[in-house]
């Protein structure tokens, strides 16, 4: 399909939003492609981060926050770091999965990020720090691929790497009340 | 030289070596490390990407913990913690609106006013490399090892900003200062997957298996690490890479904190070498063989 730019379609809503709640300037992106050449992730994403970029400025906000792309970003910087327009990519991708995840879109094929990211915040909330064991056993269980690691679980026990038992934490209900408070 | 010490999640579990090497370094020179007592979780990755205000208010938790302390610097040896707990100053120094809702989260007014450093940080510029050699209490020349920075040690620029973004070199100027070689490598900052770790296993071990593909071709006998993640991913999933891509590597994976405690004299049994996945022991036997100075888990040598 041939999309042509012109003043109409580089002004979406989704656009307005992103650069009203993050500050970036995605109008900035002149399509050099220096994130997707950088990004180590790019060979499993179902779109390039400059296409991604692409897609906001055209306002294709349900294919943006359904794509896999969002989620397998693995927040390392390299394409914020690189940008030739100073638009900080990782931070947009921060804001689309928060998008994603406030309208309770899940991308296809995907699920085990966001369901990692949930189990690991649920941990952080009861325990205060992170508790391994809870985190691995809770993922595996529904994620369904009860077995996994098990081969090296064994070996971090031996070596005291982690615990049976989740870590003593005092204030446990000063931690409740940040993630009640941010909203969570 | 005093700071209140963040030591976060992995340094209380799968970096327990890292901790422990960290604080036998600091205390061999005299830097003092105070654990912020009660310090909860940074929120890591899963935060930031789920709900920017929490992501923020968790740090700031723990540095208004540190200022209760009487300390206004941090020290971080986890590269996400060090990443996430700056992130959260630059947030609460420039955004007047958001950070009035952070402090009704947290209950307490905060500007930023609490420090943070990384270990390398404090140990290359504050404590100083020339002070560091003078130091040396055992020679490891012959040592060769890959210096690994992965991401979020220095990026972004504005955040972290202590050592070089693209070819950084702090670690491996620590290295010649101790006397042991740093090979030139090209993937000092590539990313090893970190927390896709157990939600998409098999890209971790893609990008593990480039990274130490890269150091075995330049000839790095170890890799040097300053983060958890890396490290607990290049280490434990070795294996799991040499299964899946039929490789053989056997590189050992260190802190930087590990192998500077070496070359201060520190015992190795107190810096947690026993820990790692894939065993150090016959590297640092080799070493200490060659340098004709008997096992080096041995006491303090002249």
């Amino acid at each position: 399909m041939k999309v042509f730019i012109s003043q109409e379609t580089i002004r979406s809503r989704l656009q307005d939003v992103l650069e009203k709640e993050c500050g970036q300037k995605v109008r900035q992106c002149y399509q050099c492609g220096k994130c997707s050449a950088g990004c180590p992730i790019s060979f499993e994403m179902d779109y390039l981060p400059n296409q991604i970029i692409r897609m906001i400025q055209l306002g294709m906000e349900k294919k943006v926050l359904s794509s896999r792309t969002i989620w397998l970003c693995a927040s390392c910087q390299v394409c914020t770091a690189r940008c030739p327009r100073e638009i900080d990519i990782a931070e947009i991708m921060d804001f689309l999965r928060r998008r994603a995840y406030k309208k309770q879109i899940l991308p296809k094929g995907e699920i085990g990020i966001p369901l990692f990211n949930k189990i690991f915040l649920k941990n952080i909330e009861s325990f205060g720090r992170l508790y391994e064991m809870g985190l691995i056993a809770m993922f595996n269980l529904l994620s369904g691929k009860f077995f996994k690691d098990f081969s090296i679980a064994p070996k971090m026990f031996l070596k005291q790497k982690i615990g049976i038992l989740p870590p003593k934490v005092k204030n446990k209900n000063e931690v409740k009340k940040i993630f009640k408070k941010s909203g969570f | 030289m005093r700071y209140a010490y963040y030591p976060g999640c992995s340094l209380h579990s799968t970096a327990k070596e890292y901790d422990l090497s960290a604080k036998e370094v600091a205390r061999s020179l005299g830097i003092e490390l105070m654990e912020i007592p009660d310090w909860i979780c940074c929120g890591a990755t899963p935060a930031h990407i789920t709900m920017n205000l929490l992501s923020i208010a968790l740090p700031v938790k723990n540095l208004l913990k540190a200022k209760s302390m009487g300390s206004y610097e941090v020290v971080a040896c986890c590269a996400a913690c060090f990443n996430r707990l700056k992130v959260a100053n630059a947030f609460m120094e420039t955004r007047d609106e958001d950070r009035r809702k952070v402090e009704d989260i947290v209950g307490e007014p905060y500007r930023g006013e609490v420090k943070v450093r990384h270990f390398l940080d404090v140990l290359a510029n504050q404590f100083g490399l020339k002070n560091l050699k003078e130091k040396v209490a055992r020679q490891l020349t012959g040592l060769k090892v890959a210096c690994y920075y992965g991401c979020l040690l220095t990026r972004p620029k504005d955040i972290t900003g202590f050592d070089d973004l693209e070819e950084p070199h702090l670690m491996d100027d620590m290295m010649k200062a101790i006397g042991v070689e740093p090979v030139n490598w090209p993937y000092k900052t590539e990313c090893c997957g970190a927390s896709f770790s157990l939600s998409r296993t098999d890209i971790v071990l893609r990008l593990s298996r480039d990274i130490l593909q890269m150091a075995s071709d330049e000839g790095a006998q170890a890799i040097v690490v300053a983060c958890p993640l890396c490290q607990s991913n290049l280490d434990l999933r070795q294996g799991m890479v040499n299964k899946k891509y039929n490789t053989n590597f056997n590189i050992p994976i260190l802190y930087f904190t590990q192998v500077l405690g070496l070359a201060l004299g520190i015992e190795a049994k107190k810096l947690g070498f026993e820990k790692h996945i894939v065993s150090p022991l016959s590297l640092l036997k080799e070493c200490s063989r060659r340098l004709n100075v008997g096992y080096i888990p041995t006491k303090r040598e002249p």
